[in-house]
């Protein structure tokens, strides 16, 4: 096995059990997680199976077959990406929904507090 | 018909006062409503003294979440008609009766005050003039009738637009943006020749490559929402 498989497998176990230990303390959501572990796994079957490897390799044309490897990386980076900019998003327009509903909440207590005085 | 006032002010405490005395001499049976966009100084205070309502936004959401909130509020208290008046005072209230007629009398769901369906009647640096030329050149083309002044914000809507804006309201150029959604959903836009307040404070921020670049943005957010999935009403 080339040292070079054998960093990325180290690499990808290293992933792994870091987000598992993240979900199991709390710090992190299962359902922000997903994608994470997914990719791991992917990358960590790539990175064992010589055979899988090079016969993708050769599938796309690939002539040093690590590289494909750092091709999946790139690949599950920027879908991890786009995908908590889809969850910024969301956060963020709750956010605005939220405070437009406290400051109409607040000003109808207030007048209600004057009414009452 | 029941009318709302609604005005965004970020740090406008000096001109807000001015303000809401215009509009109760113009307009005395209309409601009052301050959306204070989470002002440093004492807008909300002044404007409270005065006896309007008051909406205080805990932070800064800036001008389309600000108006949103107004249009929220005016959608719960059931209110007919909702306009929207700035409080820096460029607005003047002895335009107001001209702005309604149109959504009073049924004939279109906004009304928008235009600055440029009078000839000579706005004078502004020629960059400025050209910027809002090509955009409102674009946004006709896309909505399919004449608009002369898409980028202002003096405007009235009935209980339709109330409605579809406290669901769904563009955030970042929310005057320009608005038209092409309402459009979309079908809604009738009117233009109304008004007069406007030159800005007094904070004279022509907007340099040659600013007003360029923000001529950009608007028009690469018209373009999305033109391909946006718009709730319907």
């Amino acid at each position: 096995m080339d040292l070079i498989l054998v960093m990325a497998t180290m690499g990808n176990i290293l992933i792994f059990v870091s987000v598992i230990e993240l979900i199991r303390r709390n710090r992190l959501k299962e359902k922000y997680s997903l994608l994470w572990l997914f990719s791991s796994l992917v990358m960590l079957w790539f990175s064992v199976s010589r055979k899988t490897l090079h016969y993708v390799s050769g599938l796309i044309g690939i002539q040093y077959p690590p590289s494909l490897i750092f091709l999946l990386a790139f690949f599950f980076l920027v879908v991890i990406n786009i995908h908590f900019s889809t969850v910024i998003s969301r956060l963020s327009d709750r956010s605005k929904t939220l405070s437009q509903e406290v400051a109409i909440l607040r000003e109808m207590l207030e007048r209600d507090k004057g009414v009452k005085e | 018909m029941k009318t709302l006032l609604i005005i965004p002010a970020y740090n406008e405490e000096l001109s807000i006062g001015g303000v809401i005395d215009d509009i109760r001499a113009h307009l005395p049976e209309a409601d009052i409503l301050v959306i204070d966009d989470g002002s440093a100084d004492a807008t909300g205070k002044t404007a409270k003294s005065l006896g309007v309502t008051v909406i205080t936004l805990p932070f800064n959401l800036g001008i389309g979440a600000a108006m949103q909130t107004g249009y929220h509020y005016a959608d719960m208290n059931g209110y007919d008609i909702a306009v929207q008046f700035d409080g820096d005072g460029q607005h003047r209230a002895n335009q107001l009766r001209d702005l309604l007629k149109p959504v009073e009398n049924g004939e279109a769901d906004i009304s928008v005050g235009s600055r440029f369906l009078n000839k000579g009647s706005y004078e502004a640096e020629v960059a400025r003039l050209i910027g809002i030329r090509i955009l409102s050149r674009s946004i006709s083309l896309l909505v399919g009738q004449k608009i002369t002044d898409p980028s202002s914000g003096f405007r009235a809507v009935n209980r339709k637009v109330i409605r579809f804006f406290s669901h769904f309201y563009p955030d970042d150029y929310p005057e320009p943006e608005s038209l092409v959604l309402l459009h979309k959903t079908g809604l009738r836009i009117a233009e109304v020749p008004v007069l406007m307040e030159k800005r007094l404070i904070g004279t022509s921020s907007i340099t040659l490559m600013r007003g360029f670049y923000y001529m950009i943005k608007v028009l690469l957010a018209i373009m999305i929402d033109m391909i946006k999935e718009v709730p319907r009403r």
